[in-house]
């Protein structure tokens, strides 16, 4: 599914003024980053409750491109500076993170693959 | 670059990193694993590699930060293998093999706000590595060291 669909299902507001379209197939919700980095695999989404830079360092390091916090939260300055620098697209939205990653599912967005880096 | 036997081979191998990690310096903390991804980048190591490195580098970076006093971290390359050395000034790791239980953490509330000690950091180093070795004391610290195959 396109990244401009997930972003208009979740009611997302995007960080950043523009961003480039790309193609979800897979996703994650975590609000634990060290398990964001045991399970992700390369090119998920990530949703999460959590808005430090440490979320986009954790993105950085399993290659997610797309991150959306939940719970209309809104990410610090640290994290919006550091996203931008690495190309991170960032999205919020105000809804909980059971709903959206109810949402993305029923809409044929799977799960990562566990203990299993590809 | 140094030289070494190994098996008979002659591997030439070269340091890619060497930095300082400062305790509870949470603002920095990935600074160290982000470069050396970068550099491996550039090397042209094969992505699925370049994310198992960043991923127990970031995780060993992490740890410096959150339990130890300060320590260091370096990523050694051959052309069989790519080390990563985490060395800290202590206070050492009580029990090692609860530490390397999965879920098991000593980290207070002000670490688990930032979404770390939930007790998978030395299980994912594990998990991700083709051996890792530990070694810990009150007195000197501990160094971990995470080999990978490349």
């Amino acid at each position: 599914m396109k990244l401009s669909k997930v972003v208009e299902l979740l009611e997302a507001e995007s960080v950043f003024e523009k961003y480039e379209d790309l193609e979800i197939e897979t996703a994650c919700g975590a609000d634990l980053m060290s398990d964001v980095l045991a399970f992700s695999h390369s090119k998920t989404m990530l949703l999460t409750g959590l808005t430090n830079p440490q979320v986009v360092r954790t993105a950085e390091m399993t290659d997610i491109e797309v991150i959306c916090f939940v719970r209309g939260k809104k990410p610090v300055l640290d994290t919006v500076q550091l996203a931008k620098e690495k190309g991170i697209k960032l999205f919020y939205s105000k809804k909980p993170l059971f709903e959206s990653c109810g949402l993305l599912y029923n809409s044929g967005i799977r799960p990562e693959k566990l203990h299993e880096i590809e | 670059m140094k030289l070494s036997r190994s098996g008979g081979i002659i591997l030439s191998s070269k340091k890619l990193i060497e930095e300082e990690i400062e305790r509870r310096n949470f603002k920095k903390g990935g600074e160290v694993s982000s470069k050396l991804k970068s550099i491996l980048r550039k090397l042209g190591v094969e992505t699925q590699i370049i994310r198992k490195i960043s991923i127990i580098t970031y995780e060993l970076e992490m740890n410096i930060i959150i339990h130890s006093k300060g320590g260091k971290i370096t990523a050694i390359i051959n052309n069989q293998e790519i080390k990563i050395l985490a060395e800290d000034k202590g206070p050492g790791i009580k029990d090692i093999d609860k530490a390397l239980q999965a879920g098991y953490s000593t980290a207070e509330d002000e670490i688990r706000e930032l979404g770390f000690g939930a007790g998978m950091g030395l299980n994912n180093v594990e998990q991700y590595s083709d051996k890792m070795e530990i070694e810990t004391s009150e007195d000197e610290g501990t160094t971990i060291k995470a080999f990978l195959n490349v």
